[in-house]
């Protein structure tokens, strides 16, 4: 039997993934590709939190379904912004590797 | 999909990292089907595997990048990146490990949610009418941001 906690739990590793990526990898892209795993993580356990609450209707709780449908958005809005910000900065640096950017480290 | 969701993070090559990351939005949305939300299930598949994805590869061969070459690896950064994220791991074990609710099984629906969209469309459009709006300024917002951003004489 599925529980929710098994969902959760694929939730956290899936999160943990994404936070090791954007600890471990130094190419941008790739760091914002694990932000995108982190935050795919949160919607899943959002989605698993909608399906334990069932309303009195019989139906699952719409409002974590809604906030996952906003977290979509904003992340689509995110990776356009943040890929541009990539190309402007290639344009202007040549890397994509966040070693050689470093002008403003004290 | 965790496998693959690894496998972003493993690869050198950012073009198979990107595939991965199609596999790893595909797996997540079967996740969401299992879990009754179709309408959620269906959107992943949409912005992630369609939009999202098409505009990583493109950049990825826009600037054209290679399999990274080896470099000399910041071993305090790599290892401490991986010690931070081992403890996580292990707390979320920890925090679910002792969560009552998180034991046991899903409650049954007693009606189908094969029409959810409907469902989810009148909340959208009652309880949070306003947070839809204030997301659509912020679409906006996003595309000028861009258009700006890539004009090429941004002096």
């Amino acid at each position: 039997m599925v529980t929710l906690g098994d969902y959760l739990l694929v939730s956290g590793m899936l999160f943990t993934i994404g936070f090791a990526g954007v600890m471990v990898r130094r190419n941008i892209v790739i760091i914002l590709m694990s932000l995108e795993l982190m935050l795919n993580a949160a919607n899943l356990s959002l989605v698993a939190f909608s399906r334990y609450h069932v309303q009195p209707g019989g139906l699952p709780n719409y409002s974590a379904q809604i906030f996952v449908f906003f977290i979509i958005t904003v992340a689509a809005a995110e990776v356009a912004v943040g890929l541009a910000i990539i190309v402007a900065l290639y344009r202007a640096r040549q890397t994509t590797h966040v070693e050689d950017i470093n002008s403003l480290k004290f | 999909m965790l496998v693959f969701g690894a496998a972003v993070v493993i690869n050198r090559n950012p073009v198979a990292s990107a595939l991965s990351l199609v596999v790893s939005f595909l797996g997540l949305a079967a996740l969401f089907m299992s879990l009754d939300a179709y309408f959620v299930g269906i959107i992943q598949v949409l912005v992630y595997a369609g939009a999202v994805m098409v505009l990583f590869l493109f950049i990825i061969m826009l600037l054209d990048l290679r399999v990274e070459k080896l470099r000399k690896i910041n071993w305090v950064a790599t290892t401490g990146g991986a010690v931070v994220a081992l403890a996580l791991l292990i707390q979320i074990f920890y925090v679910v490990g002792n969560f009552k609710a998180a034991s046991q099984p899903f409650p049954p629906l007693t009606r189908s949610t094969i029409d959810d969209v409907h469902n989810v469309g009148s909340l959208l459009f009652s309880s949070y009418n306003l947070p839809f709006q204030v997301i659509g300024v912020l679409v906006l917002v996003a595309t000028i941001g861009v258009v700006v951003l890539s004009k090429r004489e941004l002096r």
